[in-house]
């Protein structure tokens, strides 16, 4: 019989306490990796959506519309703070996502209420997250029903007699962009960007650790080549990966899942090509921070679960935190989701898309400058 | 006569470790120079210093006339480098590889093919060009490598243990080709552990502790200690030099001396 041996047994024990104490990476990853994840999914896995921004076009301006809009806030699902005037105003901060819902009462409201008929009030959802829009739809139709049953009691004390079967007050909604609130259409535009910058970026990383790890690297050092002419010849390739690999899930969306973009197809190749050069100056960074491929592949997947979580992809970045709303502002994918859903769900244009837009611009300067500077140290 | 390698005084530190401290020795073109000495002497710093990658702290050295301060892509331009990693791609055939290297010391059309032809026929690939590098033995390994280093025919090469972990056969067929370079008028700076291939340097530098402690060819060198061979000098040299070197103590716990 084999025996078990206790000294063996210890000694190996003693050396992967060991290899773990010199693998710093590796011992950070374990104990701070489990308590980011429990903190980011703790607090952005909120189904409650809250605080959502409203505009409101009260038309009426009476003592009656000011109560309903603050029946509006006081169920904590909108903040009708946004007051504006027409529809024109209300459309262009739906399509811009500043508004992700608005209430419009109309001029005869308090007329309405006063002379016992029946009010109606329009309450337009952004339907483009079906999370999102359906928690605004029931808590509207719970307030215009709780309305209603308060009015209806008021009206029979004060006429001994019911005014009708009508219901006081009608709070007519519509979904706008997603009218079927589909959660496929919304889901997946913003895979685009998910999975372009996870395979991406992981490729371009690879391609370079790689020459480090069998010491290719070592070798063209020695040789007059420039870092720039290297980096453009490594990086150049997986620009059109990028592209064949953008083109195949857009196809994918549109011909097989049915999604089809209501907006500019070349703005959205063009705004798509912007996300793409941030992606690889990042794939760039790793690769000059990482050793081997192995460690370039953890820092992609470290990557990975934020840009799912903050980014909007699944939640919406409204009802976060303050801390995770900013932790999410620092991901590129973050713009990157707000233009590629606002081509396909709302058709908008750059007079929407602008922000968004310089905002990717800028994280492409940057992070390209950090990552050439950074990679050209490597090769020095 | 003009000098391949003039190094005067040269000093790397990496922080408050001193790597290389005051290294003096002139080579004159046409020659090859060995380097030997202990793993961790220096070498390879003596080496990337020379090849204008890494920036010497004090001293100065010019290679092939240019100055590896001021001018070190003059100098990546003339030399060709070949370490004992054989830095090749694997997943890249022998043609492939040779095609790459010709490309990146700027070769082009007729002359990038006839230059290929040329190294090809050298060192014999004719019948490997098309085959994965990753396929290969050792052997093979090492000489593709040094036909990627030859392309841009280079009036220097630097050889960082070119024969480390390589078989005998292929180590002989190796110097034969060095010295047949040699004798066409290449310069030759080349580390190694074998004190066989030492002796077959013109001249000869032993590196320790960062310094070069003897230089000469391999026959003064010999005679100035009164050593029958390289190995005997080899040892004397780290006893001589470093009586605390815990190696050292090891050779005398032996009882060799």
């Amino acid at each position: 019989m084999q025996r078990f041996v206790w000294v063996r047994f210890i000694a190996v024990l003693k050396k992967e306490f060991l290899h773990i104490r010199r693998d710093r990476a590796s011992l950070i990853m374990a104990i701070a990796m489990p308590i980011a994840m429990l903190l980011i999914f703790g607090y952005a896995i909120n189904t409650n959506v809250e605080h959502l921004p409203t505009a409101v076009w009260d038309q009426a301006r009476t003592a009656d519309s000011r109560e309903l809009i603050t029946s509006i806030r006081n169920t904590q699902y909108m903040d009708p703070d946004n007051f504006v005037q027409g529809y024109k105003e209300i459309e262009g901060l739906l399509d811009s996502g500043k508004a992700r819902a608005a209430v419009i009462i109309p001029p005869d409201f308090g007329k309405k209420m006063k002379g016992m008929k029946q009010a109606s009030v329009q309450v337009l959802v952004d339907g483009s997250d079906p999370t999102v829009a359906r928690a605004v739809l029931s808590a509207v139709q719970m307030l215009g029903l709780n309305k209603s049953l308060e009015l209806q009691s008021e009206r029979i004390i004060a006429l001994g007699t019911a005014t009708g079967f009508e219901m006081p007050l009608n709070l007519e909604t519509r979904v706008w962009y997603n009218p079927d609130m589909k959660s496929r259409v919304f889901n997946i535009p913003a895979l685009i960007g998910l999975i372009l910058q996870s395979v991406i970026a992981m490729l371009t990383s690879f391609s370079i650790v790689r020459e480090k790890e069998r010491g290719t690297m070592e070798q063209l050092v020695v040789t007059p080549i420039r870092p720039l002419e290297l980096m453009l010849g490594k990086l150049l390739p997986y620009v059109v990966i990028g592209f064949v690999s953008m083109s195949l899930i857009m196809a994918t969306g549109i011909f097989w899942f049915g999604v089809v973009p209501m907006g500019s197809v070349p703005l959205l190749f063009l705004l798509a090509t912007l996300f793409l050069v941030t992606i690889l100056a990042i794939g760039l960074l790793i690769s000059s921070i990482a050793s081997t491929q192995l460690q370039a592949m953890q820092m992609t997947f470290i990557m990975l679960l934020p840009s799912i979580l903050l980014s909007g992809f699944i939640f919406p970045r409204e009802t976060m935190p303050l801390f995770l709303h900013v932790l999410g502002g620092v991901l590129p994918l973050t713009y990157f989701l707000e233009i590629v859903r606002g081509i396909f769900l709302k058709g908008v244009g750059m007079e929407y898309l602008w922000q968004d837009t310089l905002i990717l611009c800028a994280f492409a300067v940057v992070l390209l400058a950090i990552a050439s500077k950074k990679f050209k140290k490597t090769l020095d | 006569m003009k000098l391949a390698i003039d190094c005067q005084g040269l000093v790397k530190r990496f922080g408050t470790y001193t790597a290389v401290q005051g290294v003096n020795f002139q080579i004159p073109p046409g020659k090859i120079m060995g380097f030997v000495g202990p793993n961790g002497a220096g070498k390879t710093t003596i080496i990337r210093m020379l090849c204008g990658v890494l920036l010497p702290t004090e001293g100065q050295a010019t290679v092939l006339g240019f100055n590896v301060l001021t001018e070190p892509e003059e100098i990546k331009q003339r030399i060709g480098y070949m370490s004992q990693k054989f830095s090749l791609y694997d997943d890249l055939t022998v043609g492939e590889n040779l095609d790459f290297y010709a490309g990146v010391y700027s070769l082009r059309g007729k002359v990038a093919r006839a230059e290929k032809a040329r190294v090809i026929e050298l060192i014999g690939l004719a019948d490997r060009t098309s085959q994965l590098v990753a396929s290969l033995s050792g052997g093979w390994k090492q000489r593709v490598a040094l036909g990627c280093a030859l392309l841009h025919n280079p009036q220097l090469l630097i050889l960082d243990e070119p024969t480390a972990g390589v078989d005998p056969v292929s180590r002989r067929v190796f110097w034969d080709l060095i010295h047949r370079l040699a004798k066409e008028g290449m310069t030759i700076l080349v580390s190694t552990h074998y004190m066989d291939e030492a002796d077959t340097c013109d001249y000869l530098g032993f590196v320790f502790y960062g310094q070069l402690i003897a230089f000469g060819s391999p026959a003064d060198m010999k005679k100035r200690e009164g050593k029958a061979n390289l190995d005997d000098l080899f040892i004397y040299y780290v006893e001589h030099e470093a009586s605390d070197d815990p190696r050292n103590l090891a050779i005398k716990k032996g009882g060799r001396s």
